[in-house]
């Protein structure tokens, strides 16, 4: 495959320049995703609002180009959205990933769309999911 | 030395479109070694050591005869004291459990380099937590070198010096006969990583005077899942077996058993004969070269890589300005790329690089970085190589973004 279809430009605009990579002052919670592989490394902090929504979001570490851009448009993604929308994105992004999502679906992940092609890259594929997998635990109330 | 002869010894280099810069990972097989070990399974495939039959004899000799083609490379006194492994990540950790956990003592201390791969700090982790020893680093300048002045971390509290003898990111030597001297004027055993060394230059233990030595086939020609760890012999006597099992025994009752003598006390189990002679027509194969033909040509390929990385721009380079000190192996980052990308954007481009930390965490945060791209030569490699290599670099940034 070209490997173009994955540098596209919104992959290289979020990587270069990302919206969310700015600490939160007070961050309601705060979770690392470490992949020991490949080194990537990014802890995401998210606030609610008094109605449970997702208020703040933001990201700090380090990581290639496709898990940096891959987690700021997440976050872009899922920014006032609730827990169960925000969950909903995370399961549309997995099926993308897994190629068991429909158009409908695909359509509505905007720019995380941009990364369906990482799917067929067994090497890097990893770097796509680690935040999502990350955010996953975070709403899911999973401990650590 | 004839590149475009030698390649033709490698059939997976057939391929031209592809270019392998990843050899201190491994190395490719010349069909040299591949039909050693493909003859031996034809010819004479049976269980080594212990059939009195022909084929079993055969086994024997030819699993024997590449112990002595080994010790005659390493030069060995003899050959019982060179101990088949699978890697040299097994020859360290045999050490570690049959020497260090036995021999090292509550407060000793084990010296090591923070450019050590994790292969020859975990194993020393473990004992150190187990036997209450204390793990000290002789740090490294910019370039990777460790100044003279680290030596005297080597003290009479020293129990083991365990250091490589080239670092697998830097490419830098370290001064082992230098070391192994220092740490037995403080009665302090060295045990060196070699498997960076082997494939790149002639390896006398007996003149470098060090107790242990490890290596793997893997990366000069052999097989996987062969490797070497040397020992004196006086020292080996007097260790307790790392494995035990089956071909390693003298004799056995229900309760308890006596070890058989150098080297089978350490082969627990059926041998890897086949990898054994593998790595013996690996090593007919460099010897046939020459190590002098060998660093010629490596030498000319890293310097080019370095000279084209310096021009590219945007390209740090790690280690030291002389190519000489690298052993083929270039260490680098692009600028605001991160290695992973570097990789992946070079795969479009059939070029393979290694990136990441290289299982050498403690060398990366001295070096203060996550991590990085490596691309390492060998002999077979070609100027043209470089040539395409260098071409293909732009493409990383201007891939990511970059207008430059």
């Amino acid at each position: 495959m070209d490997l173009k279809q994955v540098y596209r430009e919104i992959v290289n605009e979020h990587n270069l320049h990302p919206g969310h990579k700015e600490p939160l002052m007070r961050p309601a919670v705060e979770r690392r995703g470490y992949n020991p592989t490949c080194g990537d490394d990014i802890t995401l902090q998210l606030s609610y609002d008094d109605a449970g929504r997702i208020r703040e979001v933001a990201f700090t570490g380090e990581g290639c180009a496709v898990s940096q851009a891959s987690t700021d448009i997440m976050l872009d993604m899922i920014e006032g959205k609730s827990k169960e929308e925000a969950l909903g994105i995370v399961e549309s992004f997995m099926q993308m990933i897994r190629g068991t999502a429909d158009e409908e679906q695909i359509e509505a992940l905007d720019e995380a769309a941009a990364l369906q092609d990482i799917a067929h890259m067994p090497a890097r594929v990893k770097c796509a999911t680690l935040s999502w997998y990350t955010l996953e635990k975070i709403l899911s109330g999973e401990e650590g | 030395m004839d590149i475009s002869q030698i390649r033709r010894d490698f059939p997976i280099l057939a391929d031209e479109s592809y270019i392998y810069f990843d050899n201190a990972a491994t190395s490719q097989r010349p069909r040299q070694v591949t039909e050693a070990v493909e003859r031996f399974y034809q010819t004479t495939n049976a269980n080594p050591l212990r059939g009195l039959y022909e084929w079993s004899i055969g086994a024997t000799d030819a699993y024997e005869g590449a112990r002595e083609k080994v010790a005659a490379f390493l030069h060995a006194k003899d050959p019982s004291e060179i101990i088949f492994v699978r890697n040299a990540t097994e020859a360290i950790n045999l050490v570690a459990y049959s020497w260090a956990l036995g021999n090292i003592k509550e407060g000793e201390e084990i010296v090591l380099s923070v450019t050590e791969h994790h292969s020859n700090i975990l194993p020393w982790q473990m004992v150190a937590q187990q036997k209450g020893a204390k793990l000290v680093y002789l740090e490294p300048d910019e370039e990777g070198q460790i100044p003279e002045s680290e030596f005297a971390k080597i003290t009479e509290k020293t129990a083991l010096v365990a250091i490589g003898m080239v670092s697998n990111v830097l490419g830098t030597e370290n001064p082992v006969k230098r070391l192994a001297a220092l740490a037995h004027e403080k009665g302090a055993l060295l045990l060196t990583d070699a498997a960076q060394a082997a494939p790149h230059q002639e390896i006398d233990v007996t003149q470098l005077d060090v107790d242990f030595l490890a290596l793997s086939g893997h990366k000069m020609l052999a097989p996987f899942g062969i490797g070497v760890l040397y020992g004196k012999k006086s020292i080996l006597e007097n260790m307790s077996p790392f494995l035990r099992g089956g071909e390693m025994i003298e004799y056995v009752t229900r309760q308890d058993a006596t070890y058989a003598e150098l080297p089978h006390k350490f082969e627990a189990g059926t041998v890897n004969a086949a990898g054994a002679v593998g790595l013996a027509a690996a090593i007919d194969y460099l010897t046939d070269i020459g190590f002098d033909e060998i660093r010629r040509q490596e030498l000319a390929l890293t310097q080019a890589l370095v000279s084209g990385m310096k021009e590219t721009g945007h390209i740090r380079v790690y280690g030291s300005p002389d190519p000489a000190k690298h052993h083929g192996i270039v260490t680098f980052n692009i600028e605001g790329c991160h290695p992973h990308d570097v990789s992946s954007i070079l795969d479009a481009e059939k070029i393979c690089i290694r990136a990441g930390h290289h299982c050498a965490q403690p060398l990366m945060q001295f070096l203060k970085v996550g991590s990085t791209a490596r691309a390492s030569v060998y002999f077979y490699n070609t100027m043209e190589e470089t040539e395409r290599f260098i071409a293909a670099l732009p493409k990383v940034r201007s891939t990511l973004g970059y207008m430059d």
